[in-house]
């Protein structure tokens, strides 16, 4: 029987050290508080013949003292937590990407390569892992404890996830956000395999395409490329070279074409419109699930790296 | 001030006068009172109803989790179970349970008063309880709900199969009820005081009270309109929401959280009041820093209104907001360690009775603390990515909600106002026990 968890990410050890420390800080203002408490009763019941002298007046001092002192613990407690907070959400550039979708009541995960595979993620040894996040339906969670990671998985918006597994094995994957009847049935597993492995369990999984390939096929399918072509018969931005450059709106902002925002713009055209171009294109939400918008991502992904020398 | 301002006929008159419960033992003179201590009976009665439902609700939770595969077989009745437990517990029973019982008893006895300021009002909302109620009610008996006590969008609005608009509503009509209490204890507190007893005269309860009072008016509308645009969403498919409508899933969280975590404070500050009412009473000893008590309380209250951010540290808000939402937790810990401090402060060199009610508060103060502490690992960020919405929340909240309650309404029930600035001894002290 094991009673703690495994540690198998390089974030893992960080967050067990802050709980470690809460649970310091804890026990000594527990420790406090109830020392004070029974001393207190004990030595002052009401029968005790003991001298109480004069009784503290002035209470000011006193409420400063420990006024101060609590915030400094706090502030330092925050200043520890936040930055940790801080790093999980910055994914590093050079992270794999695989791709998450979530609905009632499974996990489908997606990876670059085109494997596909239902409630379990398998990710390789010592390498940053960028997780793409979306849900098919209501909100979802993805959670692995081993990890010390979760996320929420929400419907109509992306929400990415990395880590760096650094212990080989299998991990618990739950669903923690309450999704409807079968919520608790909603887990799976997350394999971590040293490299070679990995690249053997892709090559095992093989398909027919990579994603982005697959993505180009859809990309003709739902008539993507009869605007977004050079010689289309609508004027629309061409998305070669898209992926990661800045893009200008019509309301003068300006974004980083990234996945959230290209799965956006398919979902919902209206709302970010390049400048110079007429609000046009038609909506393609409920029309084309997650899943193969993970494709048309990947795909305007690959066209963007292929431009660049 | 605003005592000049009190009109002759709401002091308490000299005369002898029969005793609440004596004036009238018919149904009707219960139903139609205006009496406060009567309202407050009633109050008692029914949210002890609600309370043995809910109850019975968390009895079926632990019932089903002695098998692994669950003792009631299906996850939808388990689902619904802790549903119901959920939000009869939240609205039918935590969040009213001081305020209207003690609060309605205690308030113009505390300030000299004769009643409330609004009798009829006061009447009123005990009404739209019961009606809420009803439809909370109303809602299980005809299948019950699923969503979580939480109605988080989209399940709620488009994929819950249960009777989510019914026991919206119910919530809709119990927030009116909050509404109107609160708004009545606040101008009571501040118009009916007796001459002469200042802000910082008042019972320390009052405080707490009022504090209280200000986050019941200012946030329940919030959640009464999140509600109203959900039962919207849900009847006339209104996009506000549901991002398939064109809406905003984290909108909803906001809104929601807005409200519902002040109301945490409308759940624990009244037992603090009481707490702080209790320690100096039987200690034999003035409150140790009592204006810091006070401000604490209304610290509290404020600082509560800033913090609703600290439910979404995962739920895909901006790391910036989780950062500030952070910071502010831990500042809003810092008046309830203060209070923790000053109870300590009271103890010292008093002379300690072991009475019922202080063998309470006692308790509170340590189930309180660890409640508090717990509360640390989940504002600092990193903890709470690991630990939120699991089994440690629960805990969490559990210790200062469950525990912390019956901590504190059964003393202040057993002590009733025996202490009150200016207001006599009453033989009422152990009434709301007989009933």
């Amino acid at each position: 029987m094991r009673f703690s968890l495994p540690e198998a990410s390089t974030g893992a050890a960080n967050v067990d050290w802050l709980i470690g420390g809460l649970l310091l800080v804890s026990a000594a203002v527990l420790g406090l508080v109830f020392f004070l408490l029974f001393f207190y009763v004990i030595r002052y019941r009401h029968d005790s013949p003991i001298r109480r002298g004069e009784i503290a007046e002035k209470s000011f001092r006193f409420e400063i003292t420990w006024t101060i002192a609590t915030l400094a613990v706090f502030f330092g407690l925050f200043i520890w937590g936040s930055m940790l907070y801080v790093q999980a959400y910055q994914p590093p550039p050079n992270a794999l990407k695989i791709f998450v979708t979530a609905k009632q009541w499974m996990w489908k995960v997606e990876y670059p390569g085109g494997q596909r595979e239902i409630d379990s993620l398998h990710v390789p040894l010592n390498t940053p892992v960028e997780l793409v996040l979306a849900s098919q339906d209501v909100i979802h969670d993805f959670f692995v404890p081993a990890f010390r990671t979760k996320r929420d998985v929400l419907p109509g918006q992306y929400e990415t996830l990395w880590f760096t597994a650094n212990r080989v094995g299998t991990y618990h994957l739950f669903c923690s956000q309450f999704c409807g009847t079968g919520h608790a049935a909603m887990t799976g597993s997350v394999t971590v395999l040293s490299g070679p492995d990995y690249q053997h369990w892709l090559s095992a999984n093989g398909t027919s395409g990579t994603l982005a390939q697959e993505g180009g096929r859809l990309f003709i399918q739902y008539g993507c490329s009869g605007c977004h072509n050079d010689h289309g018969t609508v004027r629309a931005p061409s998305l070669a070279g898209l992926y990661g450059s800045p893009v200008p709106l019509s309301d003068g902002s300006t974004v980083i074409a990234d996945d959230r925002y290209i799965s956006d713009s398919i979902m919902y055209p209206r709302e970010q419109v390049v400048a110079s171009y007429q609000p046009v294109m038609p909506s393609f939400k409920g029309v084309i699930g997650e899943d193969d918008v993970v494709k048309l991502v990947a795909y305007i992904e690959s066209l963007g790296s292929e431009q660049q020398p | 001030m605003s005592d000049l301002a009190i009109p002759q006929q709401q002091y308490a008159p000299a005369r002898e006068q029969l005793s609440y419960l004596q004036d009238g033992h018919s149904l009707r003179s219960w139903l139609l009172t205006t009496d406060h201590k009567r309202i407050a009976i009633l109050y008692m009665a029914s949210i002890t109803v609600f309370f043995f439902v809910g109850g019975a609700a968390a009895a079926l939770i632990r019932y089903n989790l002695i098998l692994p595969e669950g003792a009631l077989r299906s996850a939808e009745t388990y689902n619904r179970l802790f549903t119901m437990h959920g939000i009869i517990m939240v609205w039918l029973f935590l969040v009213p349970a001081v305020p209207v019982t003690l609060g309605n008893f205690l308030v113009p006895l505390m300030i000299g008063a004769r009643d409330l300021a609004f009798p009829k009002i006061n009447l009123l909302s005990w009404y739209l309880f019961i009606a809420g109620g009803a439809c909370i009610l109303w809602a299980i008996l005809a299948g019950g709900v699923d969503t979580g006590w939480t109605f988080y969008v989209p399940l709620s609005s488009d994929y819950a199969m249960g009777h989510v608009t019914l026991a919206v509503v119910g919530v809709f009509i119990t927030g009116f009820s909050s509404i109107l209490t609160g708004l009545n204890f606040i101008v009571s507190i501040h118009r009916l005081r007796a001459p002469g007893m200042t802000w910082y005269r008042m019972p320390i309860f009052l405080w707490s009270l009022y504090s209280t009072s200000v986050i019941l008016v200012l946030a329940t509308p919030v959640l009464a309109i999140t509600l109203l645009l959900l039962s919207l969403e849900r009847i006339f498919h209104v996009g506000v929401f549901d991002p398939q409508l064109g809406g905003d899933p984290l909108l909803f969280q906001h809104l929601f959280w807005f409200y519902s975590h002040p109301a945490v404070y409308i759940m624990i500050l009244p037992g603090m009041g009481v707490v702080s009412e209790i320690i100096p009473v039987f200690s034999r000893k003035e409150l140790f820093g009592y204006k810091f008590v006070a401000w604490a309380s209304v610290s509290i209250a404020v600082i509560g209104f800033f913090v609703w951010g600290h439910h979404m540290f995962v739920a895909g808000q901006s790391a910036y907001a989780s950062v500030t939402f952070s910071l502010l937790s831990f500042f809003v810990a810092v008046p309830s360690a203060i209070k923790v401090f000053n109870w300590l402060g009271t103890l010292h060199k008093g002379y300690i009775h072991f009475d019922a009610p202080m063998l309470y508060a006692l308790g509170f103060i340590g189930l309180f603390v660890v409640g508090g502490l717990t509360g640390l690992f989940l504002a600092a960020l990193a903890a709470d990515i690991h630990l939120h919405d699991t089994y440690f929340v629960i805990a969490h909240f559990h210790y200062i909600m469950v525990a912390a309650w019956c901590q504190h309404i059964l003393p202040g029930c057993i002590t009733g106002g025996r202490r009150s600035a200016g207001a006599c001894i009453r033989k009422w002290s152990l009434a709301p026990l007989r009933c």
